[in-house]
């Protein structure tokens, strides 16, 4: 009887105990414009909390990820003399961009089935549903993929950049790169307890093209014909604007 | 200074692309090659993807030539019947060349194919013109030696003889339209304007003096890479613009450069130059197949492909 009630109390006590994300980024739009070379997002946010803090240490973990893609990995193989692709692995849905940032190591705060539930890590960010069968060790091509975006600054893995105020507030940089694909990048803020997740947050940045890049984009993919046409007539009077100027400096 | 480009999607810097325009197109004037040989690579290596590489570089490759042709035109050194007698050729085979390059892609390896035609064609005419160069420098320096008389092969046997004048030619029109489709085919598959395979190919199967070959070889390629240009706008979207112009300020400035100093340098000298420049590309990409890959993964783009 005492059992079954302290087992109710404590149904009871736990949402009042609930902790929630409050957060805000400097900015929630990335323009790319022609000398776009990166940019920095200040993401910061507080703990809103109904009762005391519990004991275990509060950890944040923070995510940004890029649209998803289908992303063709090829292994290449030595056959009769030369390196040819031969084999291949589809991963179905792989961000563009994901940057994980956490305020401690990111294996000591959150435990696997939170990480699995969550896809918070970057293996877990990319979904393969499954190689096809004439392909061995198909660990190797997701493997691959982020070792390859990992150098490339698209892949980020930020142990300790999430940094702690008493127990309440938090911050950290997320370093967007140059080579950005356009698209909604989802943030995601994960607060975690004893390797358990117990509030999280989402919100978007937008990234888009802006001005001539636009402008360019857009004519290319809604009108071909005429885009091609641009371009070939460009290249035509910078080939005749050439020939006449050095023709008139007689060089 | 980097900039962002709108269709490749990445940020570089545009200094470097101004700067590999320009060495390109000194060499494409020299030479009356397009430069698609040199410049794709170089492009594949600053990190543009392939595809808009290929494209982007078929639009410059319009602007260089266009540019090296006036001045071409200017000393009187285009053969403009050869030119069109050749256009018709190229551009049948480069519509051939797409729907090989279709069918090749779905069969996969696409990519080993391109690298092996390019080792192929550059390392045989490259080992051609070196050693045929070599000959003809060491015969001018013995003035003894007596000139030799043009052959009378298969290639004056032919019917529908045609004279072409500015070339000194009295030639059936068959070779050329053949030289044209063959060397359109190749173009299209490896992306380039296929100067480097013309211009050999009427020094030595249709017997033109080299001063005319390169304005000739300029006038065809203009058309054959805008068709190009206009394809892949219209059905993969990967020409850049903002990539294109940038090469081709570059590019046409370069091939002005270029031509001049094309003009006073001899035949022999251009050619050798030639070869070395054809046969160090051919290596580069002999050992990109030969050598243990320092990435054995790569990654591409799935799905729509």
């Amino acid at each position: 009887m005492i059992r079954a009630l302290a087992f109710l109390l404590c149904l009871v006590v736990t949402p009042l105990a609930a902790e929630e994300v409050v957060a805000g980024l400097s900015r929630d739009e990335v323009r790319i414009t022609a000398n776009f070379d990166g940019s920095d997002i200040l993401i910061y946010g507080a703990v809103k909390r109904n009762a005391p803090a519990a004991t275990e240490p509060m950890e944040v973990i923070i995510t940004v990820s890029g649209p998803a893609q289908t992303v063709n990995v090829r292994k290449k193989d030595w056959r009769l003399g030369i390196w040819v692709n031969t084999s291949a692995v589809e991963v179905d849905e792989a961000p563009s961009f994901y940057a994980v940032a956490s305020s401690g190591a990111l294996r000591d705060v959150l435990t696997r089935t939170e990480d699995l539930r969550h896809r918070i890590s970057i293996p877990r960010a990319i979904r393969s549903v499954g190689a096809p069968s004439t392909v061995e060790n198909a660990a190797e091509f997701t493997d691959a993929l982020i070792r390859i975006r990992t150098a490339k600054n698209l892949y980020q893995k930020l142990d300790n950049s999430v940094k702690l105020y008493d127990q309440t507030l938090f911050s950290t940089t997320i370093d967007l790169p140059a080579n950005l694909v356009e698209g909604p990048y989802d943030t995601r803020i994960f607060l975690v307890r004893g390797g358990v997740v117990v509030d999280d947050y989402e919100t978007v940045i937008n990234v888009n093209k802006v001005g001539l890049e636009r402008w360019i984009y857009d004519l290319a993919h809604q009108q071909p014909l005429i885009y091609g046409l641009l371009s070939l007539f460009i290249a035509i009077v910078a080939g005749w604007g050439a020939s006449a100027i050095f023709r008139y400096i007689r060089f | 200074m980097q900039i962002y480009l709108p269709i490749a999607e990445v940020s570089v810097n545009a200094f470097l692309l101004l700067g590999l325009g320009g060495i390109v197109g000194i060499l494409s004037g020299m030479f009356g090659v397009g430069g698609g040989f040199l410049m794709t690579p170089l492009l594949f290596f600053i990190g543009i993807p392939p595809a808009v590489a290929v494209a982007t570089e078929a639009n410059q490759i319009v602007a260089s030539s266009f540019s090296g042709v006036l001045a071409h035109f200017k000393r009187r050194t285009v053969d403009l019947k050869m030119g069109l007698v050749l256009l018709i050729g190229g551009l049948i085979g480069a519509a051939i060349g797409v729907q090989v390059f279709t069918i090749l892609r779905e069969m996969g390896q696409v990519d080993l194919l391109v690298k092996l035609c390019y080792v192929v064609f550059l390392g045989i005419i490259g080992g051609l013109m070196f050693f045929e160069s070599l000959r003809a420098i060491r015969r001018s320096k013995k003035p003894s030696a007596v000139p030799e008389r043009k052959k009378h092969g298969l290639v004056h046997a032919l019917p529908f003889k045609m004279k072409f004048r500015t070339s000194g030619l009295y030639i059936s029109v068959i070779p050329p339209i053949v030289v044209g489709l063959f060397v359109g085919i190749l173009a299209a598959i490896m992306g380039v304007g296929g100067g480097f395979i013309m211009v050999p190919a009427m020094i030595y199967i249709l017997g033109m003096p080299t001063k005319v070959v390169i304005g000739t070889s300029l006038f065809q390629i203009i058309f054959v890479t805008a068709f190009t240009t206009l394809l892949h706008a219209t059905t993969n979207y990967t020409v850049d613009m903002a990539l294109a112009v940038l090469l081709l300020i570059g590019g046409v400035i370069g091939a002005q450069i270029g031509t001049r100093i094309g003009v006073k340098l001899k035949a022999e000298q251009l050619r050798i130059l030639l070869s070395i420049m054809v046969l160090a590309v051919c290596a580069k990409l002999a050992l990109d197949l030969l050598i243990v890959p320092s990435e054995l993964f790569s990654l591409g783009s799935g799905g729509h492909s």
